[in-house]
């Protein structure tokens, strides 16, 4: 099969799957998840077989694969939809296949299939366990069975159909499907558990707020398309006249160039769906979904989808840069990625939740990315982009296995009461779970940066030399302050949760979770630690140039000019080192020996910056009073009581009482006087007064009446006569 | 040869005689032998024209026949009438009988 055709198919299967799952096989589980596993599996065997081809087509960057059909008609042209697999997309395929594989896999086993079905268990709630009975007579609770089992795989399908549509489209119309798709599919998995009404608040919340961003991006999309008249990539971001074009036009605001502000516009939308500061707040509710749909959407693949985005369109934005000091656009992208990198950083601080940490993690990654991106470090965003994917998946994954041995904890002691994810219940899991506090503590590595053999740090590593030889000194110290915060609470996270005796019996109850869980933690982990050795900078001492920086090289294609390595220096690499080392020790040294009971030892020498990070900078607070009130506000007063109420009822109102106005007018002033009295009884009255005048001549008398008709004759008679007849 | 228009007076006079008779007799009887005079009036007339100007045909003759025998019946229904008001009114007299009016 050619390349062209196996890149359109790519796609389909979990749709398939989709369709299947929901029209046929929702009532069988097991043929259910073999669907969505068997699906992922077609689609995954098809990235690898396209990777393996873009790895082996020489200069792929220039000459791509690409294939496009007409979609839709637009008066004499028109809009061409396709596939293109670039470099740059080949390595987004690589880790969206192997991360959705490894997921799907996974959710066989979070949702306990193979347990029986709970006693009480209900849909839209988390299964709450069942009681059996073993050969002995004892009864014991065990994990029950997902009552909604199939409908997740159906939505995790779909949603893995929007993710593989994104990364193959060669335009960006297809790309805000895909986006779309995906942005439906993160609604429904984070409001899976439907009936709790914290659940269906955070997957409103999630929906609105990227919501907010989309719009913008569609009207960046929308400029773009005016601007050129097509949406492909190739033709505007390969294309240094379209580009040159788009540099020197003026757009009408801020004084920007076009570039600029559309480039501004696409980006608005990434800080929605990458939880990017200002739009961050519902990322971190978005973990109310299974914590699979956490690792995948809201981890590895969505979220990850953002800075793709702005990953392809950089082109586009820095069309109008000189490589030396940053235009608007790039600047406001540094700012929010590297605020929005140590705002979460500092919020991760003073989670308790393990995955709330994971989820302010994420955010600041991203931030760490598009912050990359923001001043100019193409291949740096890239490499992390790929990294984090990989690790933080992983580590979602982690915390879930992790959540699942407390439950399994909290089934045996019975006591509901008990968190199974607050990072304060658990300690001393090392032991009950081996593979997942391996695994989990090589994601947790990847994350902080641990030095030579984590992904995350050579990708971590390469956005700050990046931000070093450039001169970028503000972002410089932000990414690091944020980057040894990073260290630091990851190693809070993985003291607190697997080092330490058990602070709670459920901790002690705790038990490994089925192969299907731990397989895909340590695919993950293999690439959490080999996917960085692909990235080492050639002249690292010692390391450099042993591997080549396959990377580097290949990713760099998708550009027109070629971004140039940068120059090796000591500077940013000791950062990294001290962040990375520093973090980590400081963590295990604070939280080592944690007691059951005992206040997080932050809260102490925080003081009153300890709340203020645990309730997140009251970001939440402050959104409802200014943004939701006056939303609300707008909505409920001013668009419906005087809008609506007030002005459209108004005039409907108005014309409802004009017309009785008019009628009554009528009625009274024409019907009445002019039709009823004047011609119907006028007419009446006349013919009455007539009768009674004319009366006389009926004298009853039948010579009279002889008469009167003789003398008739002998008029008309006469008259005819006269007149000739 | 006595001409047609003799005879048309004849007719015209006993015609306005009849006529005269009807409009101003005050007794019911008289009124229906004016009527009488009025048919006969006619007759003249129907036989005359048939005479003088279509000979070779029996029209005249015939419809002459017929207002006789209206004729006939038109006082026997109107003599009974007559006896019948009478019996009932006491009266003949035409300005008597005004029944027919408001």
């Amino acid at each position: 099969m050619a390349t062209e055709t196996l890149i359109w198919l790519v796609p389909l299967p979990p749709l398939l799957a989709f369709f299947l799952i929901v029209l046929f096989t929702n009532k069988s589980k097991a043929l259910s998840h073999s669907i969505a596993v068997g699906a992922a599996f077609l689609s995954w065997l098809a990235a690898m077989l396209i990777f393996a081809a873009a790895l082996g087509r020489e200069h792929l960057g220039e000459d791509p694969f690409t294939s496009q059909i007409n979609w839709l008609p637009t008066g004499d042209t028109f809009l061409k939809i396709g596939v293109m697999i670039d470099p740059l997309s080949a390595v987004v395929l690589f880790f969206v296949g192997w991360t959705v594989l490894m997921i799907f896999l996974y959710s066989v086993g979070y949702h306990n299939f193979g347990q029986p079905a709970g006693d009480h268990d209900h849909k839209g709630l988390p299964p709450h366990g069942a009681t059996v009975t073993d050969e002995h007579g004892h009864k014991h609770t065990v994990l029950s069975i997902e009552p909604m089992y199939s409908r997740f795989f159906a939505f995790i399908g779909l949603f893995a159909f929007g993710m593989y549509t994104l990364v193959v489209s060669d335009n960006l119309l297809t790309l805000f499907v895909g986006w779309e798709i995906m942005g439906l599919c993160s609604y429904l998995l984070i409001g899976f558990w439907f009936a709790k009404p914290s659940a269906r608040a955070a997957a409103i919340k999630a929906f609105m707020t990227t919501r907010v961003g989309d719009v913008f991006m569609l009207m960046g999309v929308a400029y773009l398309y005016s601007m050129t008249g097509t949406l492909s990539y190739r033709a505007i971001f390969y294309n240094e006249e379209v580009l040159h074009h788009l540099a020197t036009t003026a757009a009408p605001l801020f004084g920007m160039s076009a570039a600029g502000l559309i480039g501004l516009l696409l980006f608005i939308g990434t800080v929605g769906k990458s939880a990017q500061w200002p739009l961050h707040i519902w990322l971190p509710d978005a973990m109310e979904g299974p914590t699979p749909v956490s690792a995948m959407i809201h981890a590895a693949t969505m979220v990850s989808a953002g800075v793709y985005m702005v990953i392809r369109i950089f082109p586009l934005f820095t069309a109008d840069w000189d490589h030396h000091s940053l235009t608007t656009t790039m600047s406001i992208i540094a700012f929010i990625g590297a605020f929005t990198a140590i705002f979460a950083a500092t919020i991760a601080v003073a989670q308790n939740d393990i995955k709330k940490v994971l989820a302010y993690s994420t955010i600041s990654q991203l931030g760490f990315m598009i912050a990359a991106l923001g001043m100019g470090a193409y291949i740096a965003a890239a490499f992390h982009l790929v990294t984090h994917a990989f690790f933080k998946a992983l580590l979602f994954l982690g915390s879930g296995s992790v959540i699942h041995g407390m439950e399994h904890g909290v089934m045996h002691t019975g006591d509901h009461h008990v968190d199974p994810q607050d990072m304060w219940n658990m300690g001393g899991l090392r032991k009950k779970m081996p593979i997942t506090f391996w695994t989990f503590l090589i994601g947790g590595f990847a994350l902080s940066g641990f030095p030579l053999v984590t992904a995350g740090f050579w990708s971590k590593d390469e956005i700050l030399a990046d931000a070093f030889a450039h001169g970028h000194w503000a972002i410089l110290a932000t990414l690091s302050i944020a980057a040894l915060m990073t260290a630091f609470y990851t190693m809070r996270q993985i003291t607190l949760t697997f080092f330490g005796e058990p602070r709670t019996k459920e901790a002690e109850h705790a038990h490994e979770t089925p192969w299907t869980m731990t397989t895909p933690l340590v695919v993950l982990s293999v690439f959490a630690i080999g996917y960085g050795w692909l990235g080492i900078p050639e002249h690292f001492p010692g390391l450099g140039g042993i591997v080549p920086n396959w990377f580097h090289e290949f990713v760099g294609g998708t550009l027109i000019h070629h971004p140039e390595a940068v120059a090796f220096h000591w500077e940013p690499l000791a950062i990294s080192l001290v962040v990375a080392f520093g973090g980590l020790g400081l963590g295990w040294v604070v939280y080592k020996d944690v007691k059951a009971g005992q206040p997080d030892p932050l809260e102490k020498p925080l003081g009153p910056l300890y709340p203020f990070l645990k309730n997140k900078w009251y970001f939440d607070e402050f959104y409802t009073y200014y943004v939701v009130g006056p939303m609300t506000w707008v909505s409920e007063v001013f668009t419906f009581q005087w809008m609506d109420r007030g002005v459209i009822d108004g005039i409907i109102h108005s014309v409802a009482q004009l017309a009785p106005a008019i009628g009554s007018f009528l009625r009274n002033w024409f019907d009445k006087p002019v039709v009823n009295e004047l011609i119907g009884d006028g007419s009446a009255a006349v013919f009455q007064w007539l009768g009674h005048q004319l009366r006389f001549i009926q004298t009853g008398r039948l010579q009279a009446y002889l008469i009167s008709a003789v003398a008739t004759f002998l008029v008309v008679g006469a008259a005819l006569y006269y007149f000739g007849f | 040869m006595i001409p047609l228009s003799w005879y048309l007076f004849l007719s015209a006079a006993l015609f306005c005689i009849g006529l005269y008779g009807v409009l101003a007799r005050k007794n019911a009887i008289a009124i229906l032998l004016g009527v009488e005079l009025m048919l006969n009036a006619v007759n003249i007339n129907l036989v005359a024209f048939w005479r003088y100007l279509d000979p070779t045909q029996m029209g005249g003759q015939v419809f002459a026949i017929i207002v006789f025998a209206v004729a006939a019946a038109e006082v026997a229904v109107g003599l009974s009438l007559v006896i019948s008001i009478y019996r009932t009114r006491g009266t003949v007299v035409a300005d008597e009988l005004d029944m027919m009016k408001w």
